[in-house]
């Protein structure tokens, strides 16, 4: 099948570092062996994807639909399935807070709110003005118990609150 | 086959074979339940939930495209129950939806339109919010995408990927955020593509040929056969005013089902061609001079009677079956013979429907010629044509043959007329083309099928299977005289 | 312990027994726990066996649905003409729901083995163990577990050394609440975008990848093992009410309570002690308003009806609410119901897959008017026209996503009309919206 647009032939991004490098092609492949088919990895090759550059990129799509056999149509419609790939670039640190009824009840806005003060964010989604950090307000982290739970970068932070936030931020500068 | 199921629809007994959707076997029963993306030429998707029907004994309503038939089941298309649904989805689908029908190409033909006329709200009671909008995008080549008249059925992403196997179509994002989505860069640009504007229930997938040429209760429908390759697809030529306008596939399931490629749905431009032959010619010296018919036919008749020896055919295999066997008969009676060429190109399959493609040879009756008893041998006609007692020539535009003058006499029947023909024909007879006349084209499975006169012929141009008729009756040998 | 709370006396732990223990974690530490000796009795038993003992218990699905899990085994093919699969749902997403994270925090070697359990009974040589993408640690944990039962030759083409193949693979989600609908997970395994399927075909005749498949939620299959170790019967006998609701339940408190947690008490526990006693109940000042019992998708119930509830399958029906996820979500008189109705409700517009129109666009509009009540722009007419619009969302899509949106709308309305009228008739507007 045609590629009408191949890796690297997107307008205006920067060209990113190849993910399925021999490396990468060798963690694909036994990604792969584990499926009966191609497709099946194409959740794990995102990962990998957004691990080497923090994103998914157009580039990273049109790679991972090169390496799985499918077009990058198909592929950007799964990325955009699902809200933990980021389709556009985030800061240095990701924070994702949970403001479902079960912690909003407990004050999860607050602790979103500290956040933005913390980090110099102005707003939900919005990267800081040193690119370091982006928070964003997230659906049910499946931690409800321990209100406000917080997924920093990949590290998953419980019970937080809005005192608890600078320290929390500071560890991570 | 296989077993027949019976069930009861709307009150009506119904025997269905197993397998057999509710939907499917309402229409059996003279029924149409309302629906969206269920298209009998693609997979269930059951999706837009406009289809739900009520089925006794069951607790919730049912999707009628994706519910097979059962022994017994009693199914309810107009109950309050499924009525209330129906109406439910339809509000759904115009919270969000421009309601631009006056400057929709849909309009007329939106199922939209005439679901919510039927049986819609007459109020929304989606008031004072903004709608969601999205810019309009350029999706390939003749197909522009209409965000918000969208109601992301998915018949256009199914086609792309289980027909045409070519995904370049996906639904992007969630919830109300959804789109129908293309790659950076990548174009709806199949050869089988423009089928997603046709399989789109609203106005959502337009073609760019037709943008805003026409309103679809202004134009008049003809079943027709797709003249630009051998495969036959059943069509239908829609005009306006004597032109032209739009040509669509027409189903046929045991061919081109729904569909037909760009190729022949955008290729319609020289039906509407305006430098035809209007009026018969004759030559006189170096010109060729308007004639009557019957002043017209006597020169030909002439031609025909005074040749002395075998004559040359050399014919198109656009041509109706009718034309060309008139032509072999006409030539074959001194002896003479015929030739075609064709044009080729590339075939381009629908991989998703056996036996359907645009094929290479860019002609509607390669198979009609081949069975009147052309050949190919297109270069040994031509040669023969420089000493033949009569060159016939039937709508063939004669490219690349050089000095034609060079030639015995010609009784060019056609459309337009080559500059080959001008220098040299005796007689020029003006014929209909194929949206302007009744006849029948052979396709690449030797299937024979009729075509419709889709407009009127310009000026005094006749079908030619009637002008060869003609002659062949004042020669005694035509179909007619024989009766 | 870094377990937030000791074993209250009114507990019934058999699944929780080692939470809080992290030498239990470990294959090693899980063995001295009597770990794998389920799974080595059940590959001595017949396939049929294992399942009967399962029958046996009266175990029901704990991810939400509680359908019979000895049944739903039995519908798989008994012949394996092609492929058989076990998806593990480690996709936990249900608002209110954290319970299965702890099974695989702290016992991950008791999802393992009763997947493994599992897996031998319907005939799996491979098992997929979604696991939702956020929970980065419950997939480390789990991912480390499932090389140290490799290399020790749990499972892998010779498990335990029995000649079954069992082989299992950790699949991450990606930020998706839908994905726990298990025909979604299956699209989601499959590498596609995470939308339900619609049934028939039903997944144990044609589920991942087109063939016979079982899925599982975490909590039932970490029930396993304990059945075969101690029997159906014993397990069956564990119940205070209904004798269809047996065994242990994992109910995760959260909300407004002084102690949120995930307590295991026998089915057919009382709501009120559960929330009252295990949990802390209120904080000091406050009153109880609000309870929803099974995770955010089912209806709320107001102080009084969740006071009167037995927590089993039948006791939630009888309070005209479910069992669920046993995610219970608790809200006192600070809780302001009309907003938390709307973050449910936009929890659902974000989460809906976008396939059905009635879902698609009615969590959507469902928000918009409840968050124009909240502006103080909203009319009596609205609280109607949710209610239309929750009908018309219940029972007419492929999935329950809508229902769930339409639940806590409907019951919110019903229980709590006068919160929602305060709005409309005063105009007042809260500042967060």
């Amino acid at each position: 099948m045609s590629q009408t647009t191949g890796a690297g032939a997107v307008a205006g991004a920067e060209s990113l570092p190849p993910v399925f490098d021999e490396a990468g092609r060798r963690e694909l492949d036994a990604v792969v062996a584990r499926y009966p088919t191609k497709a099946a990895a194409l959740l794990p090759a995102l990962w990998m994807v957004q691990r080497k550059h923090g994103w998914v990129s157009p580039q990273g799509m049109a790679e991972v639909a090169e390496a799985l056999a499918l077009t990058p149509a198909y592929v950007k419609g799964v990325v955009t399935f699902y809200s933990m790939y980021h389709q556009h670039p985030v800061g240095t640190h990701f924070v994702q807070l949970c403001t479902t009824t079960p912690c909003n009840v407990c004050g999860a806005e607050k602790v979103a709110e500290a956040f933005l003060r913390a980090t110099g964010a102005k707003r939900l989604g919005e990267t800081s003005p040193d690119g370091a950090w982006t928070v964003v307000e997230v659906e049910c982290l499946g931690a409800c118990g321990f209100a406000t739970p917080v997924l920093l970068d990949d590290d998953f932070i419980e019970s937080v609150t809005p005192e608890s936030v600078p320290a929390i931020v500071a560890r991570y500068r | 086959m296989s077993d027949l199921v019976r069930l009861t629809i709307e009150g009506r007994p119904v025997e269905a074979p197993a397998g057999t959707s509710v939907l499917e076997a309402a229409k059996l029963a003279g029924v149409l339940v309302p629906h969206y993306c269920y298209h009998p030429s693609l997979p269930v998707a059951g999706v837009c939930r406009m289809c739900l029907v009520e089925v006794e004994k069951s607790p919730k309503l049912a999707a009628s495209c994706a519910t097979p038939v059962a022994e017994g089941m009693v199914v309810h298309v107009e109950s309050p129950q499924a009525k209330a649904a129906r109406r439910a989805v339809l509000e759904f689908l115009l919270i969000n939806h421009p309601l631009d029908c006056p400057i929709c190409d849909q309009a007329g033909e939106c199922e939209l339109q005439d679901y919510v006329y039927q049986e819609g709200r007459a109020t929304t009671r989606f008031a004072d919010y903004a709608k969601r909008f999205n810019p309009v995008e350029d999706f390939g080549p003749d197909i522009l995408y209409v965000p918000n008249r969208c109601i992301l059925c998915t018949r256009c992403v199914r086609f792309m990927e289980h027909l045409a196997e070519h995904p370049v179509l996906n639904v992007s994002e969630r919830g109300d955020r959804a789109y129908i989505g293309i790659f950076e860069g990548a174009a709806l640009d199949h050869g089988w593509a423009g089928n997603v504007v046709d399989l789109c229930p609203v106005g959502s997938l337009v073609s760019k040929d037709f943008l805003h040429k026409a309103r679809a209760w202004d134009l008049d429908k003809t079943p027709s056969i797709c003249p630009g390759c051998t495969q036959g697809c059943n069509v239908t030529i829609e005009t306006r005013d004597n032109q032209v306008l739009r040509v669509r596939p027409r189903p046929n399931p045991d061919l081109n089902r729904h569909f037909m490629c760009d190729y022949g749905r955008l290729g319609y431009g020289w039906l509407n061609r305006t430098d035809r032959i209007e009026a018969p010619l004759v030559r006189d010296g170096s010109r060729l001079v308007p004639v009557d018919w019957d002043r017209a036919l006597g020169r030909a008749l002439d031609l025909v009677r005074g040749a002395r020896g075998p004559c040359v055919a050399l014919v198109s295999p656009g041509a109706s079956c009718e034309a060309l066997e008139r032509v072999a008969q006409l030539v074959g009676a001194g002896g003479g013979a015929g030739a075609f060429r064709v044009a080729k190109g590339d075939e381009i399959p629908l991989p998703g429907v056996p036996d359907l493609a645009l094929r290479t040879e860019r002609a509607p009756n390669v198979a009609g010629a081949l069975a009147a008893g052309f050949t190919r041998d297109w270069d040994g006609a031509a040669a023969r044509a420089r000493s033949a007692a009569l060159v016939l020539v039937l709508d063939e535009p004669l490219h690349g043959l050089g000095a034609a003058q060079a030639w015995g006499p010609m009784i060019y029947i056609g459309t337009v007329l080559p500059d080959e023909a001008r220098g040299a024909a005796a007689v020029v007879l003006p014929s209909a083309t194929m949206a302007e006349e009744d006849g029948t084209f052979r396709n690449i499975g030797g299937r024979i099928q009729p075509y419709h006169q889709a407009r009127a012929a310009p000026g005094m141009a006749r079908p030619a299977a009637w002008i060869l008729e003609e002659i062949l009756d004042a020669l005694g040998v035509g179909v007619g005289a024989q009766a | 312990m870094g377990y937030p709370h000791p074993t209250h006396p009114k507990e019934t732990p058999v699944l929780s027994r080692h939470f809080g223990d992290s030498d239990a974690r470990s294959f090693d530490g899980w063995k001295r726990r009597g770990g794998y000796a389920s799974l080595e009795k059940a590959l001595g038993m017949s396939r049929e066996q294992v399942t009967e003992e399962v029958k046996t218990s009266g175990l029901r699905g704990r991810g939400g649905a509680g359908f019979p899990c000895g049944l739903k085994w039995t519908f798989m093919p008994k012949q394996r003409t092609q492929p058989h699969y076990l998806c593990v749902n480690a996709d936990e997403s249900e608002p209110g729901t954290f319970k299965d994270r702890e099974i695989m925090r702290w016992t991950p070697h008791a999802v393992i083995e009763g997947a493994a359990i599992a897996a031998y009974a319907i005939q799996a040589e491979q098992t997929y163990v979604y696991i939702r993408g956020e929970f980065t640690e419950a997939i480390a944990i789990m991912q480390q577990a499932l090389d140290e039962a490799y290399i020790k030759g749990v499972l892998g083409i010779n498990a335990m050394g029995k000649g079954v193949r069992i082989d299992m693979t950790i699949h991450r989600g990606a930020g998706a609440y839908i994905c726990g609908e298990e025909t979604a997970l299956m699209n989601s395994i499959e590498g596609k975008r995470g939308n339900p399927r619609i049934r028939p075909p039903f997944p144990a005749a044609s589920g991942l990848f087109g063939c016979p498949t079982t899925i599982n939620n975490v909590e039932t299959l970490a029930a396993v093992p304990p059945i075969i170790e101690q029997g159906g019967a014993w397990y069956r006998a564990i119940c205070l009410s209904n004798p269809n609701s047996t065994g242990t339940k994992l109910f995760s408190v959260c909300g407004t309570v002084r102690s949120p947690g995930t307590y295991e008490v026998a089915m057919g526990f009382p709501l009120k002690d559960l929330v009252h006693d295990l949990a802390g109940g209120m904080r000091p000042g406050r009153r109880l308003k609000a309870v929803i019992p099974g995770g955010s998708s089912v209806p709320i119930l107001t102080a009084d009806e969740a006071e009167a509830t037995l927590l089993d399958y039948e006791g939630c029906v009888a309070r005209g609410t479910m069992l669920g996820s046993g995610g219970v979500i608790v809200m006192d008189d600070s809780v302001d119901m009309v907003y938390q109705i709307m973050r449910l409700a936009r929890f659902y517009a974000h989460e809906s897959c976008a396939q059905c129109t009635q879902c698609r666009e009615g969590t959507a509009w469902t928000t918009k008017i409840l968050q124009r009540i909240l502006h103080g722009q909203g009319k009596l007419e609205d609280l109607d026209l949710l209610l239309d619009l929750s009908e018309q969302m219940t029972g007419t899509t492929i999935c329950v996503l809508s229902d769930s949106c339409a639940a806590p709308v409907v019951s919110g309305i019903r229980k709590f009309r006068d919160e929602f009228e305060a709005y409309i008739d005063s105009g007042r507007a809260v500042a967060q919206v």
